[in-house]
């Protein structure tokens, strides 16, 4: 016969204000095995746990029923006390009196106790049927994976390879720096976008802990915590990267021209190419769907012209697999496809409508115009600017119902930029709200209103050209009319979207998206750069839309968590995860199915099957993936899966003992 | 329908220039017109007067009743979050509209004009005079004529001009100003 202690707490006034707990102690008493029970004021507090440990020793405990809260508040609280008296801490029951019952029935003493007291019975049912559990321990590969080499990646990479740590950085572009390299200048200080990244792409270059691989694509992920084995594919560059001195022969006679997608579509680039002279590795690939060797399956010129050799036709794709303990994802956003959605402000058939990323490109001195705003359609600089804020951001109509958190302050800094380039010039904005929450960021809004932008609260309903400008009609709700600006340029202040290939990626590592799409972390507040997946982290706006500073913070922070991680030799895993009588299994997988995690692999096992011995398909759980759900125990036709801390044997008493 | 363009600018920091008030760091947070005891009776309210000036919608402004219909109280100027003396800015344009000629039809432009005659002729105000030109001024000369006997009774009004000493020196002040307003926009 098992001897189980019994602890009920009064919570101050929470519980003992409902109910009388005294008396819920001397009911405990007449329960199968209890061995003791007792009552106090504050059980967490340092008397109540003396009084635990102490009710341990001198009534030779082996079992502890503890009535208080949610187990989630206090049970890693009272496992604790119960290694302090000696006992395993597995051997811990909570009885929610509090959440589940005083929280509930204020109203109804007498029947919030009898609900109380049934709680304590299937909990003390439980506990004489509780069981030793051990937290095992994996070992760890000392060595990370960062997806994506945007300023997130980039950050991460940088810290987890600073503290020692060998990182593979995968990107499929050709270059890293992803589109902060793009920015002409970064808001609230005016820092130059690109004096601030390319040194750190060159770090990462230089890095001798830092393997980089750019036009490569992260595959495939298997394994868990602390030992994933990750598949890149290496996408065939056509130039031998180890030959090519980057000379720039081939580019400059390369014949096919295609729109540049560094500069958003504003101008060309060849289909063998550098994507700016800035990139890192600083030497071309071959865009294969617009080169003519591929496309026409004649050409060759860049083979001729190549002085070293290193162009390579025939290269091919190459998958390889390598060991990482964990796993950085930092894949960043795309813009909003505004055309498609807004018909109203032309579906992008006027050139002089424009993204916010290409006025960055406009005002770049390394971009298309050298750095002279002018408008695409015939190159005159404008005189009017009409900038229009939330296109694809808080629509719930046009399906993102999210706000992009960036727009406001790169528009105030368009607006800035316009009227401190071009004179007399005259910058209309159209809003919603101004949202300006950063350090020195009101400041910087403050700023562009000084220098003579006008902020016009309201929505643009409509662009439409007249003549060789474009007419924006809006209304502005401060004055309660509607208005009309004629102008030389718009600027769509486009939202963020997840990168392209989030779906497939999230779907390849195991993690969850949200509802708009962005990698889901493990807790909103507590865990934001977890993904719910053990041993993967969140970096930057992967996760969710956030500026430079917010993302180069969580890519620090991500780093730190992969260290905190790579640090250790092994690690634990907690105790209450699932467990096959593989004995029993018969191999259906259905478990496998329903798994949230990929914990449960199908194996082949010598099995034992009464006296016979023989080769059997089964299924078995990774301890260190198992988060100790339970799907997987109620898919099991052949009831043969249990999860240790809530076996089928424990549950079925604790039910019997609420219910009968 | 207001088309928004071309000159906008220009109005705009002329009149932050003339009141000195940054004109173009209002965010329209509407406290002024929270506060201010005329807002009902004006076509505009105070921030939207703002905002008009930040637009550089100079003849809306400039011919809106609100800026008349402002007592001068400056409870909008010891609110303002920005630090924008607005009833400063009401007074600019108040000026400009006279410059444009824009105050003709304004009640209040009137009822000053007449109020201010009065003290340049007097030295002080003669409330009786002021009432019967208001009344012949604005064609309903009996409306208020049944206060004026009960208020003559009680010798709360005068039937004679006040006499004070020195109406040639308030006199003196008038041409002054005059001429001062002259010198900064002749």
């Amino acid at each position: 016969m098992r001897r189980i202690g019994v602890f009920c707490c009064w919570c101050g006034s929470n519980i003992g204000g409902v109910i009388d707990v005294p008396r819920l102690a001397m009911e405990a008493l007449n329960l199968p095995a209890v061995a003791f029970s007792t009552d106090y004021k504050y059980m967490c507090s340092e008397p109540g746990q003396e009084l635990i440990v102490r009710a341990v020793a001198e009534h030779r405990l082996d079992g502890v029923v503890v009535a208080a809260c949610s187990p989630r508040i206090h049970e890693a609280t009272f496992r604790q006390t119960l290694e302090r008296a000696g006992l395993n801490p597995y051997l811990l029951v909570m009885a929610n009196v509090r959440e589940h019952c005083t929280w509930v029935h204020p109203d109804d003493p007498e029947r919030a106790f009898a609900k109380a007291l049934a709680l304590v019975r299937g909990a003390a049912a439980k506990a004489a049927r509780t069981e030793p559990l051990a937290a095992g321990t994996l070992p760890v590969t000392r060595r990370a994976l960062v997806i994506g080499g945007g300023i997130a990646g980039i950050q991460a990479a940088l810290d987890i390879a600073d503290a020692g740590f060998e990182v593979l950085l995968v990107e499929r572009e050709p270059t890293i720096g992803g589109k902060m390299v793009l920015l002409d200048k970064t808001f609230p200080t005016l820092d130059c976008s690109a004096c601030i990244s390319t040194p750190k792409m060159v770090a990462v270059a230089q890095h001798p802990r830092i393997r980089l691989f750019t036009y490569a694509e992260v595959v495939g992920l298997k394994g868990f915590l602390g030992n994933f084995e990750v598949t890149i594919r290496q996408k065939a560059r056509s130039v031998d990267h180890g030959k090519c001195t980057g000379c720039g022969a081939c580019w400059a006679k390369c014949p096919a021209r295609v729109p540049n997608e560094y500069n958003l579509g504003l101008d060309r680039r060849k289909a063998i190419y550098v994507p700016f002279p800035q990139a890192v590795p600083n030497k071309p690939v071959i865009d294969r769907r617009h080169c003519r060797q591929f496309t026409r399956g004649r050409c060759g010129v860049c083979q001729k012209v190549c002085p070293v050799g290193a162009i390579d036709y025939a290269e091919e794709d190459r998958e390889w697999q390598e060991r990482v303990g964990a796993v950085v994802v930092a894949t960043g956003f795309d813009l909003f496809e505004w055309a498609e959605a807004y018909g109203e402000y032309g579906y992008g058939r006027y050139p002089d409508v424009i993204t916010g990323l290409q006025f960055e490109r406009l005002a770049n001195a390394a971009g298309p115009t050298g750095g002279k705003i002018v408008r695409p359609s015939d190159g005159a600089v404008p005189r009017t600017v009409v900038f229009v804020q939330c296109v694809g951001s808080r629509d719930e109509a046009k399906g993102r119902e999210y706000c992009s958190r960036v727009c406001c302050m790169y528009t105030a800094k368009h607006a800035w930029q316009v009227l401190e380039k071009i004179p007399e010039a005259e910058v209309f904005v159209f809003y919603i709200d101004v949202r300006t929450a950063g350090k020195a960021y009101e400041e910087f809004y403050v700023r562009a209103r000084r220098a003579g932008a006008h902020y016009i609260r309201g929505r643009v309903a409509r662009i439409y050209p007249e003549g060789n400008r474009l007419r924006v009609v809006g209304t502005d709700t401060l004055l309660g009319r509607p208005v009309e600006v004629p102008a030389d340029l718009v600027v769509l202040a486009t939202g963020m979207v997840p990168a392209a290939g989030s779906g497939e990626l999230a779907r390849i590592l195991g993690c969850g998206l949200d509802k708009d799409g962005f990698f889901q972390e493990a807790h909103p507040k507590l865990r934001p750069v977890e993904a719910g997946t053990a041993g993967i982290f969140l970096a930057g706006t992967c996760q969710g839309p956030k500026d430079i500073p917010d993302t180069v913070a969580q890519g620090s922070a991500a780093a730190a968590k992969v260290v905190g991680l790579l640090v250790r030799e092994e690690i634990a895993y907690e105790p209450t995860v699932a467990m096959v009588d593989q004995t029993r299994c018969t191999g259906c997988g259905k478990c496998r199915a329903v798994c949230p995690f990929k914990a449960i692999e199908l194996v082949t096992r010598q099995v034992r099957a009464g006296t016979a011995v023989a080769e059997r398909v089964v299924a078995e759980v990774n301890p260190g993936l198992c988060a100790g759900c339970g799907n997987c125990t109620v898919a099991c036709p052949s009831g043969v899966i249990d999860l240790k801390g809530f076996t089928n044997e424990q549950l079925l008493a604790e039910v019997d003992a609420l219910c009968l | 329908m207001l088309v928004l363009s071309g000159r906008g600018q220009e109005f705009a920091n002329r009149v932050s220039l003339e009141s000195g008030q940054p004109v173009q760091q209002c965010y329209q947070c509407g406290k002024c017109t929270a506060g201010c005891p005329a807002a009902s009776f004006m076509d505009y309210a105070p921030h939207q007067v703002i905002h008009l000036v930040q637009l550089g919608l100079e003849e809306v402004v400039l011919s809106c009743r609100a800026i008349w219909v402002c007592t001068s109280c400056y409870t909008c100027t010891a609110r303002c979050p920005c630090r924008i003396e607005v009833a400063r800015i009401m007074d600019i344009l108040r000026a400009r509209a006279r410059r444009k000629g824009l105050h003709r039809g304004q009640r209040a432009a009137l009822f000053a004009d007449l109020f201010l005659d009065s003290v340049r002729r007097h030295g002080r105000l003669h409330e009786l005079e002021l009432g019967a030109r208001w009344g012949l001024s604005t064609g309903q000369p009996w409306r208020e004529a049944d206060l004026a006997a009960g208020l003559v009774a009680k010798r709360k009004l005068r039937l004679r001009p006040p006499r004070i000493k020195g109406v040639e020196e308030v006199r003196r002040i008038f041409r002054e100003a005059a001429r001062l307003e002259e010198g900064e926009h002749g």
